[in-house]
């Protein structure tokens, strides 16, 4: 079987991906899974064990400061030469930010057809693709190329299947060109140990009617009780209660976990369009008549003053 | 400073949107055609860039006849001038092809800065910054929730996952924006005014080089297959609070396995 390239994602405080085991998984429908690992020095020994529990068969490894020190364009010149050089089934990255921009650069460098956003991939290159906020469903392929796609997280399920990759390390030859956008600093603002917003199984978001950014203290004692993490809307963080990072909407995140609990927010279009394909959403609104009712599995109509702090004490009662 | 600014007529992200039934492309016709508002950002942070340091900004639009009315929109809030790429065999160009299109476009242009909006609300592919930079040889900021300009030397703060990273480099170079890089002026009545006189010039493919073979349904490296809308949520069980709201929720929470 064709080899299967999956750049892997992964954060340096929690190591590899959820969105990485869901492109294993995925890739083992289509081939054999190699892991390509495109970071700094030693990131591939540092998650080796957790992809070979996923199934990678091989761990590609281009590390270093001439990987890690420049945005995006040294990742995709060494990954463009192993495609060239296996010539994979497929190539799979995560739909996140810097892995569309890699598939981006990768799409101009072979001449290929690039698709992102993709929630399922078929042995015959068919992709599933939700479009216009989650309101209709595409079925698309690349005609030009190898399937070329960027996966949503939170789109297959992870299975393990032990596996003990052996790692290559891949010369590398990054030239001037790749050299032109150098990050000189990384700073980390997540809080706390909490999932990351796209990849979490429960997300708690908190709208204008959270009242002040002290507040928001509510919200996140929730979704630490789920083991979640925390959401807000454009209202919110425009009206500085939470950072923007974390804003889930149409500018914002899109996420579709399997739980939302939507509190304080009115459920405007703009929010809607980041989370109503998730796959259970509660709300918690005073106003009976608010749109976020109208695609709640479950909702209170109430003060979340009062209504979230009972349902914190019930939640720790039944612990 | 010589300043182009990337701009999109969308479909209005408020209103209903679709595909087209004969050849899944995005249903412009019925659609209330917008500028996508992440480029707004864009033209802000431009203006700003010129009030600061001088220069000329310059808008660049690929876009079937009507996209003239963001053009002028775009216009209203203070740009220079306007480039509409518009050509009938480019309805349905791929990613790849838009890039190719807006590189030789830029080509023409000679821009020291590029910047656009981070994503588009329709598609939300963002693609072509790293596109666009690959095909020119460019540097590409991408994501930026800060821009600061010194001389030649451009520094983001590029937004993350994680916090963010701080990226520099020189001009030449695309940048992409954020909605938090700044707060968009309203169009004044005078700007307005000043809009419908400013000059935009239109080119074909052929002004551009490119053949019409690469571009459209012909030069497209993917294909949409076929699409239909996903059925609507429809709200279930709702209960006003009358003092056990939230034991309420946590058994609705129990019984689906959440607790």
């Amino acid at each position: 079987m064709s080899e299967v390239l999956v750049v892997v994602e992964a954060t340096r405080e929690f190591g590899v991906k959820k969105v990485t085991l869901e492109m294993l998984t995925l890739a083992r429908e289509l081939g054999t899974p190699s892991a390509v690992v495109l970071g700094g020095a030693g990131a591939a020994e540092a998650l080796s064990a957790k992809l070979g529990e996923y199934g990678a068969e091989k761990i590609y490894a281009a590390e270093g400061e001439e990987i890690d020190g420049y945005l995006v364009a040294p990742k995709a010149t060494v990954l463009a030469e192993l495609v060239r050089r296996v010539e994979p089934a497929a190539v799979l990255l995560a739909s996140s930010q810097e892995g569309k921009e890699i598939a981006a650069r990768l799409a101009v460098k072979l001449d290929n057809g690039i698709l992102t956003d993709v929630v399922g991939l078929e042995a015959d290159g068919t992709a599933t693709q939700v479009a216009f906020a989650g309101s209709t469903i595409v079925k698309s392929k690349v005609t030009r190329g190898l399937p070329l796609v960027t996966l949503r997280p939170n789109s297959v399920n992870p299975v393990p299947a032990a596996a003990t990759p052996a790692v290559e390390q891949l010369t590398v030859t990054v030239g001037d060109a790749d050299k032109l956008a150098r990050v000189v600093d990384r700073v980390a603002e997540q809080k706390g140990s909490r999932p990351e917003l796209t990849e979490a199984s429960v997300v708690v978001s908190g709208g204008r009617g959270v009242g002040n950014a002290d507040n928001f203290k509510l919200v996140e004692e929730l979704a630490d009780l789920l083991g979640g993490a925390v959401g807000a809307s454009r209202a919110a963080v425009d009206s500085g209660f939470y950072p923007h990072q974390f804003q889930v909407g149409q500018t914002g995140k899109t996420v579709s976990p399997q739980l939302y609990i939507a509190l304080g927010i009115s459920g405007a279009i703009q929010h809607r369009a980041g989370m109503q394909t998730s796959k259970t959403i509660v709300a918690v609104n005073k106003d009976a008549e608010a749109p976020i009712f109208e695609l709640a599995d479950y909702g209170v109509v109430g003060d979340l003053f009062k209504v979230v702090p009972q349902a914190a004490e019930e939640i720790r009662k039944r612990k | 400073m010589n300043i182009v600014v990337l701009v999109k007529q969308v479909p209005d992200s408020g209103a209903d949107r679709n595909l087209r039934s004969d050849d899944n492309t995005v249903d412009r016709g019925s659609a209330n055609n917008v500028i996508n508002e992440m480029d707004e950002y864009a033209i802000e942070e431009a203006l700003k860039i010129k009030e600061a340091h001088g220069g000329e900004v310059t808008v660049l639009t690929m876009g079937p006849d009507r996209a003239t009315e963001s053009i002028r929109k775009a216009l209203s809030m203070g740009p220079d001038k306007a480039v509409h790429v518009v050509d009938d065999a480019l309805h349905g160009s791929c990613a790849v092809a838009t890039s190719k299109v807006l590189a030789a476009a830029l080509g023409t242009l000679n821009a020291d800065l590029v910047i656009c909006g981070a994503e588009s609300t329709d598609g939300r592919v963002q693609v072509l910054p790293h596109m666009i930079a690959e095909r020119l040889g460019v540097a590409a900021l991408t994501g930026a929730r800060k821009l600061t300009v010194d001389g030649g030397t451009l520094t983001v703060e590029r937004q993350t996952e994680e916090g963010y990273e701080v990226v520099t480099a020189s001009t030449p170079a695309v940048v992409s924006v954020w909605d938090t890089i700044n707060e968009p002026r309203y169009p004044s009545f005078k700007g307005i005014m000043a809009a419908k006189k400013k000059p935009v010039q239109t080119l074909s493919l052929g002004d551009l080089g490119v053949a019409p073979a690469e571009v459209g349904f012909d030069g497209a490296t993917s294909t949409v297959l076929e699409h239909s809308k996903r059925p609507p949520r429809s709200g279930g069980a709702k209960v006003t609070d009358e003092g056990d709201g939230g034991v309420k929720l946590v058994e609705f929470l129990a019984t689906e396995k959440f607790v």
